[in-house]
């Protein structure tokens, strides 16, 4: 059984009085370690599948199941409290909070967890660590690059050891050569500690690095009823 | 870090706007607990006061005299224990715009009528045995820097000309019916300075039984009421309210440009703290995103306020508690001895700090716990 299944998903909004139907019964899974890149153009759904996933959304009707949870049927503080617990988020713009520093950052997410403050501080150095910053705890997201931003944005998405790291266009406002940092340190993620990656990205090169690529247009997933292994 | 650091980290993010704000609750709450203290030092002067006393002064007003022939007339009416007399003197020392309570006052009778009132013994004796002998009270004394054995001189307003007292003795107050800061010298005195032309401003009766003073009064009043004096006569706690009362309109006008202040005040935190909740939209997303709750999301907002509405607060109340135990103003404590910030006025701050923190955390906290991640993120991605 896949570690997400998304079945016969519908999702619409409404603008004004109009309907607008972004997916019309989708079917997708994802293998547990697998490593997966979405691409399509603006509009085609990208971000709404990737929120439906990630429980910031839910779905108008059908059922999303990760880890054998069925997380459409959650109330709101279910789905907060599952998101900390197995999701892991990369933004575009990395948002880092500015007041605190990369490790404060990285911390974020274990606040919510019962871990003692040692156990906490252990924990954010192993996540700095893995992306390469360890000699950077204490500093202020001012005081980083952009690629050092979002390798930090990396860290706070793995620090709590979640089932899922979903990035939403994480190279999308970086230079080349820190893309290429940030994608490598992804695929690391993924063989050497068998994170599941969702990526959902415009950029071929990032593409490039995941093992399985899909492509949505207009809420259709060209690859019908693929599953990512 | 914890949650409290991250609450922290926000405030700190303006450092400025979050002190100014600070300092505007601060500046407010002051306000408020220096004006309401007006109206609280005033009601609790005048509940002061024994039961068993009463005074008795002109019906008209206390600038009339009476008779000094009352005194064995008062003695006689059942009930009453003791009868004691004074006057208001109103001379002034060095300065005339400097002021400070003084009066004659009979010194057997009042010292008996006053136990709360205390004197060494052997001060008392050196003052009862002097005519021209004072008993001031040991702030009085402390403020100009006054010894026992000192002469000082007065001059006479009511009583016109140079008068000079020698200091015998020192007194202290246990009731706040009579503060420290008074100049009390002999009635003969002052009857004997005026070739007996002085009379008592008012009576003090000491009364056996509390519960006798209506009636006591009224046989008083009804005694005089066809004399060149009638007299007005009442318990020493209604004597005290009926000089307080005359703040009346004073103490209500304090009181509401106190409330004023803080509602002022609330509008200006509420503005602030909102801005401050509208300019972090996006991180309190990220926040939700990576699995904060809508409450915890909302206490942090609200604990956000607290700290301002709190920290304001102890700083404003604590200020004026503070300043107010431990400085007399002058021009204050003329007019109102004893001004100190009441107790209750501390918790209604308190009070205040709470609903401070309720209006101006509460519309970014609840908006904060409402808010759509996926559109909130959506402004910022």
């Amino acid at each position: 059984m896949p570690l997400v299944e998304l079945s016969d998903v519908h999702k619409s909004f409404h603008r004004d009085s109009q309907v607008i139907e972004i997916f019309t019964g989708l079917d997708l899974g994802f293998e547990a370690g697998s490593f997966t890149a979405i691409m399509g153009p603006s509009g085609s759904g990208k971000s709404t599948l990737m929120n439906l996933i990630a429980g910031l959304d839910k779905p108008t009707s059908g059922t999303i199941t990760v880890g054998g949870e069925a997380i459409s049927g959650y109330r709101p503080a279910q789905l907060a409290g599952w998101r900390s617990r197995h999701v892991g988020f990369v933004f575009q713009s990395y948002n880092l909070l500015p007041v605190l520093t990369a490790a404060q950052n990285v911390e974020l997410p274990l606040l919510l967890t019962s871990l003692r403050k040692s156990e906490r501080r252990e924990r954010v150095e192993v996540a700095l660590g893995v992306v390469g910053l360890s000699d950077r705890m204490d500093h202020y997201p001012r005081q980083l690059s952009g690629g050092q931003e979002q390798r930090v944005a990396i860290a706070r998405a793995i620090v709590s050891d979640p089932t899922l790291v979903l990035l939403d266009e994480p190279t999308g406002q970086l230079d080349a050569k820190s893309a290429a940092e940030v994608l490598e340190l992804l695929r690391r993620l993924n063989e050497e500690f068998h994170k599941t990656i969702l990526v959902v990205t415009h950029d071929p090169h990032a593409a490039q690095k995941a093992k399985v690529v899909l492509h949505l247009e207009k809420g259709e997933l060209l690859e019908k009823g693929a599953v990512a292994r | 870090m914890t949650r409290g650091r991250l609450v922290w980290a926000n405030l700190m993010r303006h450092r400025w706007r979050t002190i100014l704000t600070t300092l505007s609750v601060a500046v407010a709450m002051f306000l408020f607990a220096t004006l309401r203290s007006f109206g609280t030092t005033l009601d609790s002067l005048s509940q002061f006061g024994s039961a068993n006393r009463m005074v008795v002064r002109h019906a008209t007003a206390i600038v009339f005299p009476l008779q000094m022939s009352y005194t064995q007339r008062l003695a006689t009416v059942e009930g009453v224990t003791g009868v004691s007399w004074a006057n208001w003197f109103g001379g002034w020392y060095q300065d005339p715009k400097v002021f400070f309570a003084n009066f004659a006052v009979d010194g057997p009778s009042f010292t008996a009528l006053y136990p709360e009132i205390l004197i060494p013994e052997e001060q008392k004796q050196e003052w009862l045995r002097d005519r021209a002998g004072a008993v001031v009270g040991v702030d009085l004394m402390e403020k100009y820097g006054w010894r026992v054995g000192q002469n000082v001189v007065l001059n006479g307003t009511i009583f016109p000309g140079e008068w000079q007292f020698t200091i015998r003795a020192t007194y202290t107050s246990r009731t706040r019916a009579f503060d420290e800061r008074s100049f009390m010298f002999h009635y003969a005195y002052l009857d004997e300075r005026t070739e007996h032309r002085a009379q008592p401003g008012w009576f003090y009766l000491a009364i056996a039984n509390g519960d006798d003073a209506p009636r006591i009064a009224a046989t008083v009043d009804e005694m005089f009421r066809n004399s060149n004096a009638p007299t007005k006569t009442m318990t020493e706690q209604a004597f005290q309210a009926s000089w307080m009362g005359m703040f009346g309109n004073v103490r209500t006008l304090m009181n509401a440009i106190g409330m004023a202040v803080v509602f002022a005040i609330l509008l200006v935190t509420g503005n602030a703290m909102m801005m401050s909740a509208r300019e972090r939209t996006g991180e309190v997303a990220v926040l939700k995103a990576i699995g904060f709750g809508n409450r915890t999301v909302g206490a942090i907002e609200l604990a956000e306020a607290g700290v301002v509405a709190l920290t304001g607060t102890l700083l404003g109340v604590g200020g004026a508690t503070l300043l107010w135990k431990n400085i007399r103003v002058a021009a204050i404590e003329q007019f109102i001895p004893g001004f100190q910030v009441a107790g209750n006025t501390i918790w209604i701050g308190a009070g205040i700090a709470l609903l401070l923190t309720l209006v101006s955390g509460l519309v970014p906290a609840v908006r904060a716990s409402r808010m759509n991640v996926v559109a909130a993120l959506r402004t910022v991605e």
